[in-house]
């Protein structure tokens, strides 16, 4: 069984975002870049399929600039077999992102597309049932557990109010949560080896697909501020802060 | 310039996450209708035709529907859009899980998770976990739209009823089963819809000791979150978890107990009218957002506050 895993370059999850001094978009100058949380997972999970004897190959793909070759050579050294970084030097959408991930599946056939369920740059939470949606394929998003038996993949996910189960046909699209697993850390040894890896380019450009942007960012700004509150010293105090102050008890 | 805006039910009750999206979408026009799609959908029809400020109801009620697959549900809502020129739903995860699909078979590029309507194609929306908010326009036709619930009102409720108006289902893709529904079973409030929340963190240390969250909460009529910590750790379940990858929630007052405040958890409950916070680290960042702030042992203080509330 084939795997596609698609990953994104995103700033890294501890650093403190700010907007750019004339609000046009956030301040990327100088920080650092990872493999999206989610997209780990999908990597961790597609690779712990591999280990098991249930998947054969894992390709890691994503759609971005050239600098997203060191996200792709991160995965590699996580237990990807190999890597296609589809260049483009613009920003992409997620609709753009799907329909390029299209061009992929058609070239690759994978029976299994894991994907992280958002980009902690974006949070759109769009990609992977937009690609379903363009393949006709179904989808499980949000899974905490995955199990692949009968040519179907038996998914765990996580919904408002609990868990739910769902069996889909594969080729299906998978979307991860955080609860699906714990990523490893790539050893030394396992980073040199992905050095050697393949990593093939293609440009967006050739795949004929419309990655004209819908939407345009009028502006990024802070978010209002809390105004700060007061220390209470006891519980006496706040019990009463709480039923004349605030009159959020009675 | 219609809307389309998609009920969130169980087939049984209409979720209040359906009038806060309606709340959404009168701000761009009063030329509202509600699709309802599910199985044995009578009374879900009726509690959504009594909603204030709608045009119409549309029922779709076919057991293909009944547990809402993305892939069914997407093609149906998909195939009324170029009816409309909006589509709305709420960005829960029922919304997040069709609506991609929607966008993608309408060739639109979703907005997710609007938190402000600036006018008819311009949204406002939180991005990078709520550390920033971005302005944006749409140009596409269709304005496929996932509402953050708790930015918006629920809609009034009325004895009125708007006409029930019945469509035909579409094919099954019959690609997907549902196997089973674990919902969490609970006397407390809804998370998401609870004027009240206690939330306990790390800090509690155990499953046992999240006992004295459940009794302040039961006290106070609350529901019971928790940071995702606390939930990694196995304390509670997932569906406790209040943040960025959880629930989003804006309660009249949230209390906080041993939560540092990490920012995946301040995006998730930092539009609570009050929040008290209970730490025994004066510098945890939780007491940046707090209204009220008590430094101390939350084993001493949470037990004195239940008896003294």
């Amino acid at each position: 069984m084939k795997i596609l895993v698609p990953v994104k370059r995103v700033v890294d999850y501890n650093v403190k975002v700010r907007p750019l001094p004339d609000q046009s978009d956030v301040d990327l100058n100088n920080v650092k870049m990872s493999v999206n949380p989610f997209c780990e997972i999908a990597v961790e999970e597609a690779v712990r399929l591999k280990e098991k004897g249930v998947a054969t190959e894992i390709i890691v793909v994503t759609v971005g600039q050239s600098d997203s070759q060191e996200q792709l050579r991160a995965c590699l050294a996580l237990g990807a077999d190999r890597a296609i970084l589809v260049e483009t030097q613009s920003l992409l959408e997620p609709l753009a992102i799907a329909k390029c991930l299209v061009n992929v599946v058609h070239n690759e056939n994978p029976d299994l597309i894991i994907l992280g369920k958002q980009a902690i740059d974006g949070d759109n939470n769009q990609t992977g049932q937009m690609l379903a949606s363009l393949l006709d394929y179904p989808q499980a998003t949000f899974a905490s557990e995955l199990e692949i038996a009968d040519n179907q993949a038996i998914v765990t996910r996580e919904i408002d109010g609990g868990l739910q189960t769902i069996k889909v046909n594969l080729p299906a699209v998978v979307t991860t949560d955080l609860r699906l697993n714990e990523p490893r850390y790539a050893s030394l040894p396992n980073i040199m080896q992905a050095k050697k890896k393949t990593l093939d380019i293609m440009n967006v450009e050739d795949m004929s697909v419309d990655i004209n942007n819908r939407l345009q960012t009028l502006s990024v700004v802070l978010p209002e501020e809390r105004q700060a509150g007061v220390m209470v010293e006891s519980v006496t105090e706040l019990v009463d802060k709480l039923k004349n102050e605030a009159k959020v008890l009675s | 310039m219609n809307i389309l805006v998609i009920a969130e039910h169980d087939n049984n009750e209409l979720k209040s996450s359906t009038l806060n999206t309606i709340t959404a979408a009168h701000k761009l026009s009063a030329d509202i209708d509600v699709l309802v799609a599910g199985s044995e959908l009578a009374e879900v029809s009726k509690q959504a035709a009594a909603i204030e400020n709608i045009k119409s109801v549309i029922s779709v009620d076919d057991p293909i529907y009944k547990n809402f697959l993305a892939e069914d549900f997407g093609n149906l809502v998909a195939s009324m859009g170029d009816q409309y020129s909006y589509i709305l739903a709420p960005a829960t995860t029922f919304g997040k899980n069709f609506l991609p699909r929607v966008a993608a078979k309408l060739d639109v590029q979703q907005i997710s998770d609007i938190i402000s309507i600036e006018s008819e194609d311009t949204f406002k929306r939180p991005i990078y976990a709520g550390s920033c908010i971005a302005t944006v326009k749409s140009s596409d036709p269709i304005k496929v739209i996932s509402v953050r619930t708790t930015a918006f009102d629920a809609a009034n409720v009325t004895d009125a009823e708007v006409s029930i108006e019945s469509k035909d289902s579409q094919n099954s893709m019959g690609n997907a089963t549902f196997v089973k529904d674990e919902l969490a079973e609970s006397d407390r409030p809804e998370l998401t819809a609870a004027e009240i929340i206690v939330s306990g963190g790390r800090a509690l240390g155990s499953s046992e000791n999240f006992q004295i969250i459940e009794s302040l909460a039961d006290k106070l009529g609350a529901a019971v979150g928790a940071s995702r910590a606390a939930v990694d750790a196995g304390y509670v379940p997932n569906d406790y978890q209040v943040g960025q990858t959880g629930k989003i929630v804006a309660p009249s007052l949230y209390i906080a107990v041993g939560i540092s405040g990490a920012i995946q958890h301040l995006a998730g409950m930092k539009d609570s009218k009050v929040i008290v916070a209970i730490n025994k680290d004066e510098d945890a960042p939780i007491f940046q957002v707090a209204d009220y702030g008590l430094v101390g042992d939350l084993f001493e203080a949470i037990p004195e506050l239940t008896d003294s509330i």
